[in-house]
């Protein structure tokens, strides 16, 4: 396309920005609210995925050794355990590392149990996909020299199902909005599109091309989408950089973190721009369709 | 030139406006398509510019049938077809100079050809010296003058005028004419349809009458015909 055509089609789209005002007004505020609500809502959702996974990565399981096991049957017991699929780690831990550990924790008391240790030793397995730990469990229980496997029975499988659903819910959410503002857009465009009905009909009968009708309506579309996504970017970064503000302090002993502020917030900031582009080119694609089927 | 071969139309809500139209009209010539309203006489000229798509048959406008035409290739066809209709269709918020232009810029013609060429055009048409004008500080005749100047500004082959002095008086009526006599001397192909008797009876030239979607007579110098 030629420039001198490219900067007609710009200006074009612009003039209509502004003799539509109260129409742009309208599309704009409708955009504004429904990416605020999407980057809340995404937000809020890539961070609770976040922790799923971080609470996913944490499931393990404790395998106890038979007491009458001696070395060989303990580094047999290893090489049994590794060739599994899909264990991702195995670390060995002896009865006397883990009475220390008791130690450290709960103190000297505990030093009483050194004289004749009631603990086992132990294996440490984690699957490569937490879902396959229960599988994995039972499999290991079978291999001789076990005496037992523990893992979260039966909480596991609740808590799996659980991030499950809250991810599905946060989905069709964010796709119901999408729609609404996709289909408001697209009205706005179909306003405009009346209002220079008769422009567009002598553009049609001197033999103007679809694409030179549809271009200026499209980046329409997009300026109303980028408009839109100025409030929505500024509020979800300073609302996020406070709740990180806050709850970064408070979660730093614990194995669930929240996402760093950066890059994220760069990341969902992008995606809220797209999103507002997308919105707003497929929005006037939908209505310029109807007026060029001349 | 244009030619229809066994071209059938039948609109959705089940009107037969074209019931078999066959017709040649060769470069060049001066058609009138007369008939009552409703007849079908829209239809007829409609589907030259493919305004309309026949149900059956086909359309050849030099030598493509555009029955066939895919509709993304219709914008090039138009280039080659002027179209004037009954109530002017030109832009309130453009002045005359630029409702011109705006024509070759939607084709994307270099700035300096529309320069040459609407000056040219307003020249023929007689109104150089309102360039600057907005269309509401014209009469009728001027405005539609100006339609004109348009439909010619890219040179086009053919030209069609829908009822093109249907909101005229009779004198500015005759100068539209002149103004049409004049274009079609140059070579173009001209297409009108009209109610008015009192010119197609005088400026004699081929006459195409239309009754129920056929084409009930086609005369070289014919006449209007019907009692108004």
């Amino acid at each position: 396309m030629k420039a001198r055509t490219l900067s007609r089609h710009f200006r074009e789209s612009f003039k209509s920005l502004v003799r539509n005002g109260w129409m742009t007004f309208a599309s704009v505020s409708a955009v504004t609210v429904t990416l605020l609500l999407v980057g809340v809502f995404t937000a809020l959702m890539l961070n609770m995925n976040k922790a799923a996974d971080d609470i996913e990565n944490d499931v393990e399981m404790n395998v106890y050794v038979e007491l009458e096991a001696d070395e060989q049957a303990v580094s047999t017991l290893e090489q049994e355990i590794e060739r599994l699929t899909g264990v991702e780690s195995v670390d060995y831990s002896t009865k006397e590392e883990e009475l220390s550990g008791l130690i450290d924790s709960f103190g000297e008391e505990m030093a009483l149990f050194e004289q004749n240790n009631p603990l086992r030793d132990k294996f440490v397995v984690k699957a490569v996909d937490p879902r396959q730990t229960e599988r994995l469990a039972s499999q290991i229980g079978t291999l001789e020299s076990t005496h037992s496997v523990e893992y979260g029975e039966g909480k596991i499988d609740r808590l799996f199902s659980i991030l499950e659903v809250s991810r599905n819910v946060g989905a069709v959410l964010i796709f119901g909005l999408l729609f609404t503002a996709m289909f408001l857009i697209s009205n706005t465009i179909k306003i405009t599109i009346v209002a220079r009905r008769t422009e567009i009909e002598i553009m049609k009968l001197v033999g103007a091309s679809n694409w030179f009708v549809r271009i200026p309506f499209i980046l329409e579309g997009i300026w109303l989408g980028i408009i839109g996504s100025i409030l929505p970017i500024a509020a979800v970064s300073m609302i996020y950089y406070n709740v990180y503000e806050y709850m970064e302090p408070r979660l730093e002993n614990s194995f669930i973190q929240i996402l760093e502020f950066s890059p994220f917030i760069y990341q969902i900031n992008a995606l809220i721009l797209l999103m507002g582009v997308v919105i707003g080119v497929w929005g006037s694609f939908m209505s310029v369709r109807k007026f060029l089927r001349v | 030139m244009i030619q229809m071969n066994e071209v059938y139309k039948k609109y959705p809500n089940g009107i037969m406006a074209a019931n078999g139209f066959d017709v040649k009209i060769q470069s060049g010539e001066f058609v009138y398509v007369v008939g009552p309203s409703g007849a079908g006489k829209s239809t007829f000229i409609k589907m030259i510019y493919r305004e309309e798509k026949p149900t059956k048959g086909n359309i050849m406008v030099n030598g493509i049938d555009i029955a066939k035409l895919k509709s993304k290739r219709v914008p090039y066809l138009r280039r080659n077809i002027g179209v004037v209709f009954q109530d002017f269709k030109l832009l309130n918020k453009l002045t005359v100079y630029e409702n011109i232009a705006f024509a070759l810029e939607v084709i994307e013609e270099q700035p300096k050809v529309i320069k040459q060429r609407v000056m040219e055009v307003l020249d023929l048409v007689g109104l150089k010296h309102k360039a600057r004008m907005m269309p509401d500080e014209l009469s009728g005749g001027e405005q539609q003058r100006v339609s004109i100047a348009r439909s010619i500004a890219n040179s086009p082959k053919v030209m069609i005028a829908d009822e093109p002095t249907g909101n005229l008086d009779p004198e500015t009526s005759w100068e539209i004419m002149n103004l049409f006599e004049e274009i079609n001397s140059r070579g173009t192909t001209i297409i009108m349809a009209t109610h008015n008797r009192e010119i197609v009876n005088t400026i004699r030239h081929r006459v195409i009458a239309i009754e129920n979607g056929v084409i009930v007579r086609d005369e070289q110098r014919g006449d209007y015909g019907y009692e108004s």
